[in-house]
């Protein structure tokens, strides 16, 4: 058998840099020791490394340099100390599982540069897993991007090059459960899981691997995530199933599950064994060959033809020379050849002032106003909008006009009005209305025509 | 001591390929050309950064990811090598800066007064990350030019885009605030690219210019229309359509930097100066300029 043990660890640095600082943390640290124990003892000869924390964009990099030596300050966590590490890596191995992952359509590349930034779950893991080195490692980074039938590609491609080169791995999925970190300083004796959902779906997911299900927590992965923000869409498990053979068939156990920082913690054995034979009970799709991008860099947005034109806004006008809108509208919004304005008051640009005066004072009481000079700097700001949407006042085919006081003002609105339009002859509609938003008399809404 | 002020405000992405096609001599990889238009534009933005004679310049990296709130650089020097984990072939940089710490806690003092988190980093085994080590050589090559650097939060990832944006405006206020109150002269670098929709192979020959052009249409025309919004001097609206912008484009403003930069300019109302655009994988990336200078020479 190609994979002797399979372990899921966390790859957060506190179990590794302080351990005592609380009793969770030293529970996982425990329970890291539980499994170097049993890593030491095993007949392995390599420890195979998948950490969430191993981020790439172009396809997969697998680390070829057999001795990285460097000193690690995690980026989040530096006022914890250093992480200085040398590494035995299996630098043939990585080539070739490098060689067998393009064999089955993946993108991949071995690297071997000195000073190549390992991230803080390898070196935690690793550093606490194989400290003596006693076993080389392999270890594989995780894209962003991709989804279940390339990471699972990506694992059954680890699967080729074992039984190729006849050696016997440990397999680790580096990565947390739910992965909500704390957002503000939290001291270790305060640590808990950041959201009581994600324990309870923690707790869900570990009881079902505690029986040895490892594919039915793959096949579970994608309802995880979305649930429980999974560290990476809990793309470690896919790799791990994949690598081990999509079955149920191992015996389970939960050594430890913990928060640290926030995010779900938890150490889990998983050993082949024929004698727990399970039933899968999701059948998603399986695959053994990577064929393309599936658009992946399309994930997260949310419906229609995704790679759109900046559409979301188009058509929108905002026009620096008119009056500020008083609440979240554009002044105009083009659709087609039509122009439709937004209700059009007399404001001045600017400094808001009102043209023959407000129709009410700030505590309501009503004021004398010249409705003239207002419907003169209405039809001035709608000219201003229309000018910068690429129209005019000649090109204006309807307006309503909305106004506070009928009886007094029609008049002498309706003869400014004629001033502007008589040629034009637009439709109108008037209507007499209780208030406008600001202490205005009057305000228009129209459309033109554009283009 | 005089009132501090920000003298210049720059987009500057910071694609390693850009450091690689230039052959810096801090770098160990060569090559034979490429990217020509944003390597150029970076030249004319630098010179007029550097004439304004700085005292610091300040850049927010979208990598150096931190969850728990604000992290900025408190060790007066950094020496290493820097080695980028997604392209080691191109960027493996041998870099030696030094950092204005005091700046620094003025800075990290005025984000805790606005009520976000923040913390120094203090260890001075800390790696600095190329996105700070780019953007930087990019505008002062001559590296002698002391730097504050800030991290990217990424809590936003569990609330929205609206809500990092609302933190980064405050981030860029007590950045403001701390540059005016330390009497320095302070350039800012916001370190990312527009659309960030990319290929996910590379050329054989990464410079192979006959490979490169933007992924998509789509975002082309947003990264058009968020430029056109900085050169008209809209950011206010620029800000009102980010999220959008975020969300069509998988745009790196995601990352916070120009939420910060533009904050911290006071929302410029006047226009910036786009130096060059151009695509690097795929992406969309401009080195954008905006000069307060101008601002008080319109208004004059």
């Amino acid at each position: 058998m190609s994979v002797t043990r399979g372990f899921i660890v966390p790859g957060k640095p506190q179990p590794l840099l302080s351990p005592d600082a609380c009793t969770a943390w030293s529970k996982i640290r425990a329970a890291f020791d539980r499994v170097r124990k049993e890593i030491e003892r095993s007949d392995a000869d390599l420890i195979l490394l998948y950490s969430t924390q191993w981020f790439s964009i172009l396809g997969h990099q697998i680390q070829a340099n057999p001795e990285p030596k460097w000193t690690l300050v995690d980026q989040e966590f530096h006022e914890l100390g250093e992480m200085p590490y040398e590494f035995r890596m299996d630098a043939e191995f990585g080539k070739l599982y490098a060689e067998k992952a393009r064999a089955r359509g993946l993108h991949a590349r071995s690297i071997a540069y000195h000073g190549f930034p390992i991230d803080t779950g390898t070196v935690v893991a690793l550093k606490l897993l194989n400290p003596d080195n006693r076993l080389p490692a392999s270890v594989v980074s995780c894209n962003m991007y991709a989804d279940r039938a390339e990471t699972l590609v990506l694992g059954k491609a680890a699967g080729d090059a074992l039984r190729e080169s006849g050696k016997k791995a440990i397999a680790i999925g580096v990565t947390a459960l739910s992965n909500r970190m704390h957002t503000d300083i939290v001291l270790p004796e305060d640590d808990h899981i950041s959201a009581g959902k994600d324990d309870e779906w923690n707790r869900k997911i570990l009881e079902i691997l505690g029986e040895g299900r490892l594919e039915d927590v793959a096949q579970h992965a994608r309802e995880f995530a979305a649930e429980a923000n999974g560290d990476q869409k809990l793309k470690a498990i896919w790799w791990l199933s994949a690598l081990m053979g999509q079955h149920n068939q191992y015996q389970g156990e939960v050594y430890e599950y913990q928060p640290l920082y926030g995010t779900g913690a938890a150490l889990v054995s998983l050993t082949p064994s024929a004698s727990v034979a399970q039933d899968l009970e999701f059948d998603e799709e399986d695959v053994d060959v990577y064929s393309g991008d599936r658009n992946v860099l399309d994930a997260g947005v949310s419906s229609g033809d995704i790679l759109t034109a900046p559409d979301a806004t188009a058509g929108v006008v905002h026009v620096e020379a008119a009056p500020r809108p008083v609440g979240a509208f554009p002044h105009a919004r083009r659709a087609g050849n039509l122009l439709f304005l937004s209700g059009m008051g007399p404001r001045t640009p600017g400094s808001d002032e009102i043209p023959g005066g407000p129709v009410r004072s700030a505590n309501g009481k009503r004021l004398e106003y010249d409705i003239e000079a207002q419907t003169r700097a209405v039809i001035e700001n709608v000219k201003t909008v229309l000018v910068a949407s690429g129209s005019s006042l000649d090109e204006v085919i309807d307006i309503q006009c909305f106004l506070i006081d009928m009886d007094r003002d029609f008049e002498r609105f309706n003869r400014v009005y004629a001033e502007y339009f008589s040629k034009i002859q637009a439709t109108r509609t008037t209507v007499a209305i209780d208030a406008l938003p600001t202490p205005i008399a009057v305000e228009f809404k129209v459309v033109a025509s554009v283009g | 001591m005089s009132k501090g002020e920000i003298v210049s405000g720059v987009l500057a992405p910071h694609p390693p390929h850009l450091v690689y096609a230039e052959n810096a001599p801090q770098n160990e990889p060569r090559a034979e050309c490429g990217w020509e238009v944003l390597r150029w534009g970076y030249e004319r933005c630098r010179k007029n950064v550097l004439a304004k004679k700085p005292d610091v310049l300040i850049v927010h990296s979208p990598h150096w990811k931190t969850v728990v709130g604000h992290h900025v650089l408190g060790v007066d020097h950094f020496k290493g090598l820097s080695v980028d984990p997604i392209f080691p072939n191109l960027f493996r940089f041998h870099y030696d800066l030094k950092v204005d710490v005091e700046l620094a806690e003025m800075i990290h003092a005025e984000i805790l007064e606005a009520g976000l988190v923040s913390k120094m980093m203090r260890n001075p085994k800390f790696r600095v990350d190329y996105g700070t080590i780019t953007s930087c050589h990019l505008i002062n090559p001559a590296w002698d030019i002391p730097i504050v650097g800030i991290s990217s939060n990424q809590s936003y990832y569990y609330f929205s885009n609206d809500v990092g944006q609302e933190q980064m405006f405050a981030l860029g206020e007590a950045t403001r605030r701390a540059v005016e109150k330390s009497g320095r002269r302070a350039a800012l670098l916001g370190s990312c690219s527009l659309s960030h929709r990319h290929f996910t192979v590379e050329p054989e020959l990464p410079e192979d210019m006959s490979r490169e052009h933007v992924y998509h249409h789509g975002q082309y025309l947003w990264d058009m229309r968020v430029l056109g919004l900085m050169r008209e001097g809209k950011t206010r609206q620029l800000m009102d359509e980010l999220p959008d912008f975020i969300e069509q484009s998988v745009s790196e403003t995601k990352e916070g930097c120009l939420s910060w930069l533009v904050s911290a300019l006071g929302f410029p109302d006047y226009p910036a100066d786009v130096h060059a655009y151009g695509n690097v994988i795929g992406t969309g990336n401009a080195v954008v300029e905006w000069d307060p200078q101008l601002a008080r020479e319109l208004s004059a």
